[in-house]
C-alpha cells in the first residue's frame, strides 16, 4: 500500500493494526491504554541492591532466550555498557534470539554486528544504525527487519506497549546502593539521562550499571530507585571524551558559516523571533554554527531565548551564561562543557526525558512548543522529504534522532545542507529513504540558495519583506544535477531489512536489501 | 563554455575577494558567497614553480564555471617578473572581466599592460576594449603617481592600495588607527575621485580580530572608499552591511529628491528641508544614495 509520502509499504507488514503514514497529526486525539511493566514488590527491607556482577544481575532479572533488552546511548561513541552486557548475555550465558532496543547504535557497539551475524541477536530497534551494525543489517544478516524510530517515537512505542522491554541496563555516572542514578557526580559523566527515563519506568526489570557508587540518597536523580531492581558496579561505564565526535565541533568553514548565517537571518525575519522564542539545533557543522549568528540578532533586537531544547553543546551553554537563554531543556549532552554546565546549573539547565521532549502520544511534548529547529540532512527531495538514515549506496548509516519530531512540532523547520557532497547531489528528485516527511519541513538553506516549502506562503512573505533572496527547490535540485549529474536509481532486492516508523507509529518507509554490485 | 556579458566599468564593488587561482576547490563556486567581485590570484598566492599550473586552472575555471553576476578579476604577476605577459594572455583568452595590475607605479605601467591586453584581445578574437583594468598601488612611487595612473586608460575601473607591501616600504607596522597609511589612502582617494574611477582599500589579514576588522571597514566607509579587498568569505557580510545606506539616509535622500522635484518646478533653487539648507550638490548626493541603495538591494521605494 502506498503511503502519504508515496512509498510502497508491503501489505504483510500491515498486520496487528499497523497502518501506513497518512500525513502529520493523523493520530491526533486517538485514545489508548498505557502499557505497564510487570513489577516484583520489594516490600521487605533490603539494605542494598548492589550485586557482584552483570551476570548476577541478569540472572536475578530472569534473563532468557528471546527476550528484549534495552540501553541508552548518552555516551555515544564512548559507550562501554551495551557491549559489556551483550557479551555477558551471549558469550557467558549463551542466550540467543535476543532483541536489542537501544536509543541509538554506533561504532562503540560494533561487537553486536558479530552477534547479529551469528544469529544470537535477531531483532534491533533503534533510532540510529551506524558503523558495522548498519552494514550487516543492510546485508540482510538480521533475522527480522530492524525497526527505526525517532527519539519521540521510541517512548511512544514503549508507553503504548508496542515495545516491551524485559530488562533495561542503564549506564549511570553515579548511583547509590538503592539505584538512584544520575548522569553526573561520577568519574565518567555523560550529563542528562533523558534517553533512559522511559525505559526505567516501563521495563519489567531495571539494572543500573555504574562506576561510581555514592552514599544514599543520590539526589536529584533522573532514575529513581523505586524503579530499580539492582545495581552493578563496574570499572568504567564509558569515555565521556568520545561523546563529542568531530561533528559536534563549531565549524570555521566559510561555506558552513554562510549557511548558518542565512539560517539566523531567516529566523530573524519571521514573527516567531521575539522575546521568549524557543530553538533547537542539531550538531552538524552548519546547524551548530547558527548559535553564533543568533547572538547578534538577539542583542540587536534586545530579546532573549525562552528555552533551547534537545541536545546541548557548549555553545548554547555559553549563550545562557551570557544571559541570552532562560532555560535549557536537555536530552543529550554533546561535550564536556555541556555536561559540567548541567551539573552546575540545576535551576535552569534541566534534564528532561525523551517522552517529555518529543513523544507524540503523550498529552503534549515540548517539541510542540518549539518555534525554530535547524536540522541537517543527508538528502532532501523536491517534495521536501528528508533522509537522514541511508547513504547514497542504500546502506543504513544514520539516525532520525529527534529530526522528525522537531520538524513536526516546530513552527519553522529549517533544513541546512550543502547542495552537493563530493559527487552526490544532496538536493535530489527522490530521497533514498523518507525519514522526515516533507509536510513537516518549511525552509531549505543550501550554499547555492534558499528554498521555502510552497505550503508556507506566510514564510515566503516574511523572507521577501526582509529582502532574503530565495528560489524553488526544483531550481536547486537542477543546479545540483548540473554540477554532479543525475544519479542512477539504486537497485534493491525484495526483502525488507528495516522498517522506518513515523513518529506516530505508522510506517513511513522501508529499507530493502541492496542488490550486490556486479562489475 | 560559459559566455560572460561585457563587463561594466562602473558597478557595485563593495567587496573584492582574493582566491588562489590554483585551488579548484576554492574557485569552483566562489560566487556563492555573494561577493561583488572575486579576485583570482596568479601572483603572491601561487608558488614560483606553479605559475603555469595556476594559469591552466584559471583558464578552465573561466571557461566552464558560470559565475553569474559576480565579477571575475585576475591579479597578474608584476611587470618585473617573467610571468605577466602569459598571465595577460590567459586572462583575455578565458574572458576575465578585468586584470589587476600588481605593483603598479606609473601610467606607463598601465599602458604597457593595456597594449598586451589589446594584442591578446585581437589574438583570441575577444571584443576589443572589453577587458577592464585596475591598478594596485604598493609603493611610495605608486601612491605619488596615483593621479597619472588613475587617468592612464579608459579601461581603468579603479585603484587599490596594497597595504602589506606599502607598509614594508614605509618601515611601519599595521596600526589600529590606520595612521601609518592614512596619507597614502587619502592621496589615492583624491586621485581616484578626480579621475572619476573607483577606489578600494587593502585587505585586513587578522581573521580572528573581528573588532579590528569592523573598525577598519567603518574607517574605509567613512573615508569614502567604494569597497575593500577581502581574504575570507566571512568578511563579506559586515562590509556589505556597512557600505549599504541606512534606512535613515535613504529616507532623507528620498525627501531631498522629492522636494527638489517640487521646488524646481516652481523655479526655486535653494530652500530648506527640516531646517536644513538644501541645494543642487545635496540633491546629487541624495541621488547617489538612492542609486547605491538600489544596487545594495535595500531600496524598496519608487524613485
Amino acid at each position: 500500500m502506498k503511503n502519504a509520502v508515496g512509498r510502497e509499504i508491503p501489505d504483510k507488514l500491515l498486520t496487528g493494526g499497523k497502518e501506513v503514514y497518512q500525513g502529520k497529526f493523523h493520530m491526533d486525539g486517538k485514545a489508548y491504554h498505557k502499557a505497564g511493566p510487570v513489577v516484583r514488590r520489594a516490600e521487605k527491607p533490603q539494605e542494598s541492591k548492589v550485586l557482584g556482577s552483570i551476570r548476577e544481575a541478569c540472572e536475578k532479572c530472569g534473563a532468557h532466550d528471546g527476550m528484549t533488552v534495552s540501553f541508552h546511548h548518552a555516551f555515544r561513541n564512548g559507550d562501554y555498557v551495551t557491549s559489556m552486557v551483550m557479551k555477558v548475555l551471549v558469550e557467558e550465558m549463551g542466550l540467543k534470539d535476543l532483541t536489542v532496543a537501544t536509543t541509538s547504535l554506533g561504532s562503540a557497539q560494533d561487537l553486536l554486528a558479530d552477534y547479529i551475524e551469528e544469529g544470537k541477536i535477531i531483532g534491533v530497534q533503534s533510532s540510529g544504525v551506524r558503523g558495522r551494525i548498519g552494514e550487516v543489517i543492510s546485508a540482510g544478516k538480521l533475522k527480522t527487519p530492524a525497526i527505526i524510530r525517532s527519539h519521540g517515537g521510541r517512548p511512544r512505542a514503549i508507553e503504548t506497549g508496542e515495545l516491551s522491554i524485559d530488562i533495561t541496563f542503564i549506564a549511570a555516572s553515579s548511583a547509590d546502593d538503592y539505584g538512584n542514578a544520575s548522569g553526573t557526580g561520577g568519574k565518567n559523566n555523560c550529563g542528562t539521562l533523558g534517553y533512559a527515563v522511559a525505559d526505567s519506568r516501563y521495563a519489567n526489570h531495571v539494572v543500573v550499571v555504574t562506576d561510581t557508587l555514592v552514599p544514599f540518597p543520590n539526589m536529584p536523580a533522573a532514575i529513581s530507585s523505586i524503579d530499580v531492581d539492582c545495581v552493578v558496579v563496574v570499572d568504567a561505564i564509558g569515555d565521556p571524551k568520545k561523546i563529542g565526535t568531530k561533528e559536534a565541533r563549531v565549524t570555521e568553514d566559510p561555506r558552513n558559516l554562510m549557511m548558518a548565517e542565512n539560517c539566523a537571518r531567516i529566523m530573524a525575519a519571521t514573527p516567531y523571533f521575539k522575546d521568549g522564542f524557543s530553538f533547537q539545533t542539531g550538531v552538524g557543522g552548519p546547524s551548530l554554527a547558527v548559535n553564533r549568528y543568533l547572538e547578534d540578532y538577539m542583542r540587536e533586537r534586545g530579546i532573549v531565548m525562552g528555552f533551547a531544547l534537545g541536545g546541548m553543546g557548549g555553545n548554547i551553554c555559553d549563550l545562557m551564561d551570557k544571559g541570552l537563554v532562560r532555560k535549557l531543556l536537555d536530552t543529550q549532552d554533546f561535550d564536556t562543557k555541556a555536561i559540567e554546565h548541567l551539573a552546575a546549573h540545576p535551576d535552569k539547565h534541566l534534564e528532561i526525558s525523551t517522552s517529555e521532549y518529543a513523544n507524540p502520544a503523550n498529552k503534549g511534548a515540548y517539541v510542540n512548543k518549539l518555534d525554530f529547529v535547524v536540522l541537517a540532512a543527508l538528502e532532501i527531495d523536491t517534495d521536501f522529504n528528508v533522509n537522514v538514515l541511508t547513504g547514497s549506496d542504500g546502506v543504513l548509516r544514520g539516525a532520525p534522532g529527534g529530526h522528525p519530531d522537531t520538524a513536526a512540532g516546530s513552527k519553522c523547520c529549517i533544513i541546512v545542507t550543502p547542495l552537493v557532497r563530493g559527487r552526490m547531489a544532496t538536493v535530489c528528485k527522490k530521497v533514498v529513504t523518507v525519514t522526515t516527511p516533507g509536510d513537516c519541513v518549511d525552509v531549505l538553506v543550501t550554499d547555492y540558495g534558499i528554498a521555502v516549502n510552497p505550503a508556507r506562503g506566510d514564510l515566503i512573505e516574511c523572507l521577501d519583506a526582509a529582502g532574503i533572496v530565495h528560489t524553488t527547490i526544483e531550481a536547486l535540485q537542477e543546479k545540483a544535477y548540473s554540477l554532479v549529474g543525475e544519479p542512477d536509481e539504486l537497485e534493491w532486492e525484495d526483502s525488507v531489512i528495516a522498517i522506518l516508523e513515523a513518529r506516530d507509529g505508522t510506517i513511513l518507509d522501508v529499507v530493502r536489501k541492496i542488490k550486490p554490485v556486479e562489475l | 563554455m560559459i559566455p560572460r556579458p561585457r563587463p561594466e566599468r562602473f558597478r557595485l564593488r563593495r567587496t573584492m575577494m582574493f582566491m588562489n587561482a590554483q585551488r579548484p576547490g576554492l574557485i569552483k563556486d566562489a560566487y556563492i558567497y555573494g561577493v561583488d567581485s572575486i579576485m583570482l590570484d596568479l601572483e603572491d598566492a601561487v608558488a614560483e614553480n606553479q605559475k603555469d599550473a595556476a594559469r591552466f586552472s584559471l583558464y578552465h575555471a573561466l571557461k566552464h564555471i558560470d559565475y553569474g553576476d559576480t565579477e571575475v578579476i585576475v591579479r597578474i604577476n608584476g611587470l618585473d617578473t617573467p610571468h605577466w605577459q602569459e598571465d595577460v594572455r590567459v586572462c583575455v583568452a578565458g574572458g576575465a572581466d578585468g586584470v589587476r595590475i600588481a605593483k603598479c607605479e606609473s601610467a606607463d605601467d598601465v599602458r604597457r599592460i593595456e597594449e598586451h591586453v589589446l594584442a591578446a584581445e585581437k589574438e583570441f578574437g575577444v571584443e576589443e576594449g572589453r577587458t577592464l583594468l585596475m591598478a594596485a598601488l604598493e609603493s611610495p612611487k605608486g601612491i605619488l603617481n596615483a593621479r597619472e595612473i588613475c587617468q592612464a586608460s579608459e579601461r581603468m575601473l579603479g585603484v587599490a592600495i596594497s597595504g602589506g607591501d606599502f607598509r614594508k616600504s614605509m618601515h611601519v607596522r599595521t596600526e589600529r588607527s590606520g595612521i601609518e597609511i592614512n596619507t597614502a589612502r587619502s592621496l589615492m582617494l583624491l586621485a581616484a575621485r578626480e579621475a572619476g574611477i573607483q577606489c578600494f582599500d587593502t585587505v585586513f589579514t587578522s581573521l580572528d580580530d573581528e573588532e579590528g576588522f569592523r573598525a577598519e571597514v567603518e574607517l574605509d566607509h567613512a573615508m569614502g572608499f567604494d569597497g575593500k579587498s577581502l581574504i575570507n568569505p566571512r568578511q563579506i557580510a559586515y562590509v556589505h552591511k556597512t557600505f549599504a545606506p541606512t534606512e535613515k539616509e535613504i529616507a532623507t535622500a528620498e525627501l531631498y529628491v522629492r522636494s527638489y522635484e517640487e521646488q524646481s518646478k516652481r523655479g526655486v533653487g535653494v530652500y530648506t528641508v527640516n531646517g536644513k539648507m538644501v541645494d543642487i550638490p545635496f540633491i546629487e548626493d541624495a541621488q547617489r544614495v538612492i542609486a547605491l541603495a538600489k544596487a545594495c538591494g535595500v531600496y524598496h521605494g519608487d524613485l
